[in-house]
C-alpha cells in the first residue's frame, strides 16, 4: 500500500507503511546506545577478568566431582571449550538474564521516556510494526551479545588454556565434533530459556514508561522465582516458574544428550513468552498514548 | 551462581531421597490406602492352618472388586511386606477397569489377618492363597475352566512376587503369573555370596535384613517376634548376632523360596526386576527366570529390568501397571499376544538434574540372555596388588547401596559412595576410546592373600566408570559382596560375578573394579586385618545384550503436541506482529480537507472528559490558531488526529481518511505535539535522518532546508542530550516539517524560543502556509495566535466556544484585541 503525496512543489513523496521502522532502522537507533555499549563491553571483559583470576588465583583441583561438588572453575582451565562452558554457566543465571531484560524491557518505555514513541507512531509506524522491530532487535541484540560472550570466552580459553575438546563434567570427554554440538545445544537452550524472562520484560515495556521499572521488573520476578523454586514445600507447582528449566541444558553433557527435560523447557519457554509477547502487543494496540 | 545451582542440586537429591525412600518402602512397609472409585466388598476368607500344632484356619481378610461384565477371570494381588489389603487398592482399580475380578487380600500376619508370618511357607502363606482360589472356584462371577477350577492369575512385587511364584508352583489351578522385585532364594538374598562356584556362606545383608523383620514386628506382642512364627524369629535373632544360620532355618529359607518349586512353573509368567535393588537384586531374578526356563522351556516367560527397586531408582508405576494388566489380558482373556521377550529400562544421561518425568528409554532383546549377555568384551584393567585395610569393628565404613536412598549415594553425592582411604583397592583400565554400554554381571578374577591366616572375610567389589574428570560412578550403589571362610599368605584365586548392571559410559571414560572390606550394608567381622588384593586376570570380563533401538521414555505424540504448542504459539505471535493494513474508512467529500473533526469525545479513565463534544473543520491552505487557556483540550485533540488516542465517540478526518491508530493519511501530517522527542545518544542530524527513515516516506524529506528553519549552525552534529531546551523544540519543529507535509500541527511551537526566533518561527509557517499547505498551531499566547493565524478555533473545558476568521472573531468588537474577546469567551477568572 502506498500513499502518494503530491506537494505544491512538484516533489513526490511515498508512503509505505512497510518501510516503517525496518530491523536495520530499528537496529541503529539501538545499537549506538550506551547501555548497548555496556553490554557488550561486560561479556569482552567477563572472560579477560576470569581468566586473569583463575591464572593468578589460587590453584583449582582439575574439576570435576571429586569432593562431591560440581567444579566447574577447576574444569574451566582445562581448554577453550570447558572455559566457554564455564563462562556460560557462570552468565546464564544471571547476568544474560538482565541483559536480555534490558534489552527487551528497555526498548518500548525507553521510547515513551524520551517522547520519540508518539512521533514514531504518528509517522506513523504501526503500533504491532513497532512492536515487531522492537522485539527482532531486543533478541538480535540478546543473541549477539551471547555469542559475543561464547567467542571472546573461547579465544581467551584458547589462549590461556589450549584448544582440549569438551570434558563433561559428569561423564567423558568429547570428539571436536561432538563437543561443537553439545556446546551449539547449551547455547540454544540458554537463549531460549532466556525467552520467558524476555517476554516477562517486553510486556512491562509496553505497559509503563519508566525503562528502569520494565528492567527491574523483569529481573525481580525472577529473583522471585528463583527464590520459589528454592522451597521444596511447593512441589510440582514449581514446574510453572520460568527459572525451573535454567539448568536442564546440563542433560547435555552426558554420554548421550537427555532431550526430555530440554524439551519441556523449550515447550514452556516459547510457549509462555509467545503468551507475554501476545499480551504484550494487545495490550499496546488498545494502548492510549500519553507520553 | 555457583553456590545457589549447588544448593539446588542439594535441596532435588533430598527430595528425591524422600521420593525414593516411599517408593522403597511402598512394596515392603508403608501402604497408602488408595481411595477406591468402585468400593470393594469386604470378605474374610479361611486360610490353612494357623502352625502345625493348630489345625484351625486363620482368618483371611479381603477385598473382591467386580468389573462391569461378569464372569471374567480374576487377578489376584498379594501385598509387598508389611502391606497389607489395601496398599494394593490402586492396583486392584486399574485391573478391574481392564475388566478382571480382582481379589486383594492381607496375607496371615498383616492388616487385619490373623495368624503368623511364616515368609511365604508352602504350608501356610500357599495354603492360604489356595484358599482365595478355592473361594473364587464358588463365585459366580469368575470364568470357570472347569469345575473348581476358576480362571486365576497371581500378582505382586517383593513379599508378594514370591508368593506369586510359589503358588504357582504350588496350586495347578493357577493360570498366569505376574511377579516383580522378588526372590529367587531367601538364603542368598540376605546372605549373598558373589564368589563364583562359592560354597561358603555369604555376608549377611544386616541393614536389609533388620529392616525387613522390624516391619513385620510392629501390630504384634513386644517380645522380640512380633507377629513372625517362633522359629522365624529364632532364625533372625541367629542371623542378626552372628550372621550365621542353623541348618533348621536354612531348611525354613529353602522352603520359603520360589527356587524350590521354579521346575514346576508353567504358567505363563512375567518376572521383574528392579536395577535399582540391593536387597533382591537382578541375580534373583536371573536365577527364576534361567530355572524355570531349564526346568520347562516352553512356559511363556517375559523379562522385565526396570529401573525401580527397593532402593528407590527411577519410577515406572505407571508402566509396570499396564505391562502386568497386558500380561493377564493376553493369557487370561485371550486379548492380544504380548512378546515373550526381554526389556531393558536404561537411564540416560547426567541424572544430576531432577527426573520428574521419565528419561528411562526402553530396549529389547527377542529373549532373555542371563546376567552373563549374549556377548561380552575384555576390559584390560592395570594396577599392582595393593594392601587393604579392614577396620576394627568394620567402622568407617563406605556407604553404597542405602535401603530407600542406595542409588542416590552414587547419583546425587559421588562422594558418598566413594571407597574410604585405605580400605580399598583399585584397579583401572586405560581410557576406552568408544562409548559402550554395560547389561549384565562383568566379571573378574583376584588374588586375595593375608600375612597373617584371617577367617571369615568380608570383601566389597564393584565396577566404577571413572569419567574425564575422574568423576567416579558406582552405578546404582551396588557392590558384590564376598565372603571367604579363611585366608593364608598362599593367595587365593576367586573369580567374582559382580553387580548386574545397566550402564552406559562416554567415550574416554575409564572402568575401574574396586575391592573395598567395608559397606555400611553388611555384617563385617570385628576384628582388624590386612589383605592383600591382586589381579589374577588382568581384564574385566563385560557383557552386553543385542538389542532394538530404544523405545519408550516419552512417547512420540508427546513430543509431536510439544512441536504443535509450540507452532501455534508462534503463529499466533506473527499473526499478531504483521499489521494489518485495515481499510480505511474514507469520506469523498473531505478529500481536499486537511482536517474534519466530527462530534469528537475523550473520556479518560475517572470520567474526565478532556474533549466533549468537539466540532471543526480546517479548510486548506490556512493557518489555524487553536486557542484555549491550559485544560481545555487542545493537545488532546490534536493527539486524537494524531491517532495516538482513540476517541471515545465521534472521528476525525484528515483528507477525507478516517484517523485510527496507524492511518497510512498521517503520513501527509508532519507534528509536533507537548515538546520534542529525540534520541540523545545521536546528533541532531543523525535523529532526523533516522527518523525519516523510519517514517517509510521516500522522496525528498528536505533536510537541509529544515535544518536551516531550526538554525542550529554546527550543533546538528552534537548529541541531542547536549542541547539547550530551545535547541530542541527547533529541531522538533524541523522534524514536523521534514518532506513538507501537506499539514503541519505545531504544539506550543514558540515554548523556549527567544523573540527573534519568534519572529523567524511566524514567518516560516507563514510561509509555509502560502505553499498551499495547511498549518495548524495550538497556543495559549493570544497575541501569538493573532499575529501567525488567519483562522481560529477557541477551546475551552474540552468545548469548543468560537470559531471562524481572526476578523470575524474581531468584527463588531473595533478596537478590541483578541485578548479582551477571548477572556470575554471564556469568562473571568480564567488566568492565560
Amino acid at each position: 500500500m502506498t500513499t502518494s503525496v503530491n506537494t505544491s512543489q512538484g516533489n513526490e513523496v511515498r508512503y509505505n507503511p512497510r518501510r516503517t521502522l525496518t530491523v536495520p532502522t530499528e537496529f541503529i537507533r539501538q545499537v549506538r546506545r550506551k547501555r548497548t555499549f555496556i553490554a557488550f563491553l561486560l561479556v569482552i571483559a567477563l572472560p579477560i577478568v576470569v581468566v586473569a583470576a583463575v591464572k593468578f588465583g589460587p590453584s583449582g583441583n582439575g574439576g570435576g566431582f571429586g569432593d562431591g561438588d560440581l567444579d566447574l572453575v577447576g574444569l574451566a582451565t582445562t581448554g577453550a571449550w570447558n572455559f566457554t562452558l564455564t563462562m556460560m554457566f557462570f552468565s546464564s543465571g544471571f547476568l544474560l538474564t538482565i541483559l536480555i531484560a534490558m534489552f527487551l524491557g528497555d526498548t518500548v518505555a525507553s521510547e515513551a521516556s524520551w517522547s520519540t514513541m508518539r512521533y514514531l507512531l504518528a509517522a506513523p509506524v504501526q503500533r504491532r510494526r513497532l512492536l515487531r522491530a522492537k522485539l527482532i532487535v531486543g533478541l538480535l541484540l540478546t543473541v549477539l551479545v551471547t555469542l559475543t560472550l561464547v567467542l571472546v570466552s573461547f579465544i581467551v580459553g584458547w589462549i590461556a588454556f589450549g584448544s582440549q575438546p569438551l570434558t563433561s563434567p559428569i561423564s567423558g570427554t568429547f570428539t571436536l565434533g561432538e563437543s561443537a554440538t553439545r556446546m551449539a545445544v547449551i547455547i540454544g537452550y540458554i537463549l531460549i530459556t532466556l525467552l520467558v524472562t524476555g517476554g516477562i520484560a517486553f510486556l512491562l515495556s509496553v505497559s509503563t514508561d519508566v525503562p528502569l521499572g520494565a528492567v527491574g521488573g523483569a529481573v525481580v520476578i525472577v529473583i522471585v522465582a528463583n527464590i520459589l523454586d528454592a522451597i521444596e514445600a511447593l512441589g510440582d507447582l514449581r514446574r510453572l516458574l520460568p527459572t525451573d528449566y535454567g539448568g536442564s541444558w546440563i542433560d547435555a553433557l552426558g554420554t548421550v544428550i537427555v532431550w526430555e527435560d530440554m524439551a519441556i523447557g523449550v515447550a514452556y519457554s516459547v510457549v509462555v513468552f509467545a503468551i507475554l509477547v501476545a499480551v504484550a502487543i494487545v495490550r499496546f494496540d488498545r494502548k492510549n498514548i500519553l507520553s | 551462581m555457583l553456590t545457589l545451582f549447588h544448593s539446588r542440586i542439594v535441596t532435588r537429591a533430598a527430595a528425591a531421597a524422600c521420593v525414593a525412600l516411599g517408593l522403597t518402602l511402598s512394596p515392603l512397609a508403608i501402604a497408602t490406602p488408595a481411595q477406591a472409585e468402585s468400593n470393594p466388598a469386604a470378605i474374610t476368607i479361611d486360610g490353612g492352618p494357623t502352625s502345625a500344632t493348630e489345625g484351625t484356619p486363620v482368618t483371611i481378610e479381603a477385598d473382591i472388586y467386580l468389573p462391569e461384565q461378569t464372569p471374567a477371570p480374576a487377578v489376584v494381588l498379594a501385598h509387598g511386606f508389611g502391606g497389607s489389603k489395601t496398599s494394593v487398592a490402586e492396583d486392584a482399580q486399574f485391573m478391574v477397569d481392564q475388566g478382571f475380578v480382582v481379589v486383594a487380600y492381607s496375607a496371615r500376619g498383616f492388616g487385619a489377618s490373623t495368624g503368623s508370618i511364616s515368609l511365604n511357607a508352602p504350608d501356610y502363606e500357599v495354603a492360604d492363597a489356595s484358599r482365595i482360589i478355592d473361594y473364587l472356584a464358588e463365585s459366580d462371577a469368575v470364568i470357570q475352566d472347569s469345575p473348581g477350577d476358576p480362571r486365576v492369575g497371581f500378582a505382586g512385587g517383593s513379599y508378594g512376587g514370591a508368593l506369586s511364584l510359589m503358588v504357582a508352583g504350588y496350586d495347578p489351578r493357577v493360570d498366569a503369573i505376574a511377579a516383580d522385585i522378588t526372590w529367587n532364594n531367601l538364603q542368598t538374598s540376605l546372605f549373598p555370596q558373589s564368589v563364583l562356584n562359592s560354597t561358603e556362606l555369604g555376608v549377611y545383608k544386616q541393614l536389609w535384613a533388620a529392616l525387613f523383620f522390624s516391619s513385620g514386628l510392629s501390630g504384634g506382642p513386644i517380645d522380640g517376634c512380633g507377629r513372625f512364627t517362633e522359629q522365624w524369629c529364632q532364625a533372625y535373632n541367629l542371623a542378626a548376632t552372628t550372621g550365621t544360620i542353623t541348618d533348621e532355618g536354612a531348611a525354613l529359607m529353602a522352603a520359603s523360596s520360589p527356587q524350590s518349586i521354579t521346575d514346576r512353573i508353567t504358567v505363563p509368567t512375567m518376572l521383574g526386576g528392579g536395577q535399582s535393588d540391593s536387597l533382591f537384586p537382578l541375580n534373583q531374578l536371573n536365577a527364576n527366570a534361567q530355572q524355570i526356563a531349564e526346568a520347562n522351556p516352553d512356559t511363556p516367560l517375559k523379562v522385565l529390568w526396570h529401573a525401580a527397586g527397593h532402593d528407590g531408582g527411577v519410577s515406572e508405576t505407571e508402566r509396570l501397571r499396564e505391562l502386568t494388566a497386558e500380561w493377564f489380558t493376553a493369557h487370561l482373556l485371550d486379548g492380544p499376544a504380548v512378546a515373550n521377550d526381554f526389556s531393558i529400562s536404561v537411564v540416560e544421561g547426567s541424572a544430576i538434574s531432577d527426573r520428574a518425568l521419565g528419561t528411562v528409554s526402553v530396549v529389547t532383546a527377542p529373549t532373555y540372555p542371563g546376567i552373563g549377555g549374549d556377548e561380552s568384551t575384555e576390559i584390560a584393567l592395570l594396577g599392582p596388588p595393593q594392601q587393604i585395610l579392614a577396620p576394627a569393628g568394620g567402622v568407617p565404613s563406605a556407604i553404597t547401596a542405602l535401603p530407600g536412598a542406595g542409588g542416590l549415594a552414587a547419583r546425587f553425592g559421588a562422594a558418598l559412595s566413594l571407597p574410604v582411604p585405605q580400605q580399598s583397592a583399585g584397579f583401572i583400565s586405560m581410557p576406552i576410546n568408544e562409548a559402550g554400554r554395560i547389561i549384565g554381571s562383568p566379571t573378574a578374577t583376584l588374588t586375595v592373600s593375608s600375612t597373617e591366616p584371617v577367617t571369615d572375610v568380608t570383601l566389597f567389589a564393584g565396577v566404577r566408570i571413572v569419567s574425564g574428570t575422574d568423576r567416579q560412578t558406582l552405578p546404582n550403589g551396588l557392590v558384590a559382596p564376598i565372603r571367604l571362610d579363611r585366608v593364608g599368605p598362599e593367595p587365593i584365586e576367586i573369580t567374582i560375578e559382580l553387580p548386574t548392571i545397566v550402564t552406559e559410559w562416554a567415550a574416554g571414560d575409564r572402568l575401574a573394579l574396586t575391592v573395598s572390606t567395608t559397606d555400611q550394608g553388611f555384617a563385617m567381622p570385628p576384628g582388624p586385618a590386612v589383605y592383600s588384593i591382586g589381579l589374577a586376570a588382568p581384564s574385566l570380563t563385560i557383557p552386553n545384550v543385542a538389542t532394538t533401538a530404544a523405545s519408550g521414555g516419552v512417547a512420540t505424540w508427546w513430543w509431536l503436541l510439544g512441536a504443535l504448542l509450540i507452532v501455534i504459539a508462534l503463529a499466533v505471535v506473527v499473526r499478531l506482529v504483521r499489521p494489518r493494513p485495515a481499510k480505511p474508512a474514507v469520506d469523498d467529500q473531505l478529500l481536499q480537507t486537511p482536517v474534519a473533526v466530527v462530534d469528537l469525545v475523550q473520556e479518560f479513565s475517572g470520567g474526565l472528559r478532556a474533549v466533549d463534544g468537539v466540532d471543526f473543520t480546517v479548510p486548506p491552505g490556512i493557518v489555524l490558531g487553536l486557542l484555549g487557556p491550559n485544560g481545555a483540550g487542545k493537545t488532546t485533540t490534536m493527539r486524537m488526529v494524531m491517532g495516538l488516542l482513540r476517541p471515545t465517540q465521534g472521528a476525525v478526518f484528515v483528507f477525507g481518511q478516517r484517523v485510527s491508530a496507524g492511518a497510512s493519511v498521517l503520513s501527509r501530517v508532519g507534528s509536533f505535539v507537548e515538546g520534542p522527542g529525540f534520541l540523545p545518544h545521536l546528533s541532531g542530524k543523525a535523529n532526523l535522518d533516522i527518523y525519516w527513515r523510519a517514517s517509510g516516506r521516500v522522496g525528498n524529506p528536505h533536510l537541509d532546508e529544515v535544518l536551516d528553519i531550526a538554525g542550529l549552525g554546527d550543533a546538528v552534529d552534537r548529541k541531542v542530550r547536549t542541547y539547550s531546551q530551545g535547541m530542541r523544540q527547533r529541531l522538533g519543529i524541523a522534524q514536523a516539517m521534514l518532506g513538507l507535509p501537506d499539514l503541519l500541527m505545531l504544539d506550543e511551537p514558540t515554548n523556549g524560543l527567544d523573540p527573534p526566533q519568534i519572529r523567524h518561527m511566524r514567518q516560516v509557517v507563514q510561509d509555509y502556509a502560502a505553499t498551499g499547505k495547511t498549518v495548524i498551531i495550538s497556543s495559549h499566547l493570544l497575541s501569538e495566535v493573532e499575529q501567525t493565524c488567519s483562522h481560529v478555533v477557541v477551546m475551552n473545558h474540552g468545548r469548543v466556544i468560537s470559531q471562524g476568521t481572526v476578523e470575524s472573531l474581531l468584527a463588531g468588537r473595533s478596537g478590541r484585541r483578541l485578548e479582551d474577546v477571548f477572556l470575554e469567551l471564556v469568562g473571568e477568572g480564567h488566568t492565560v
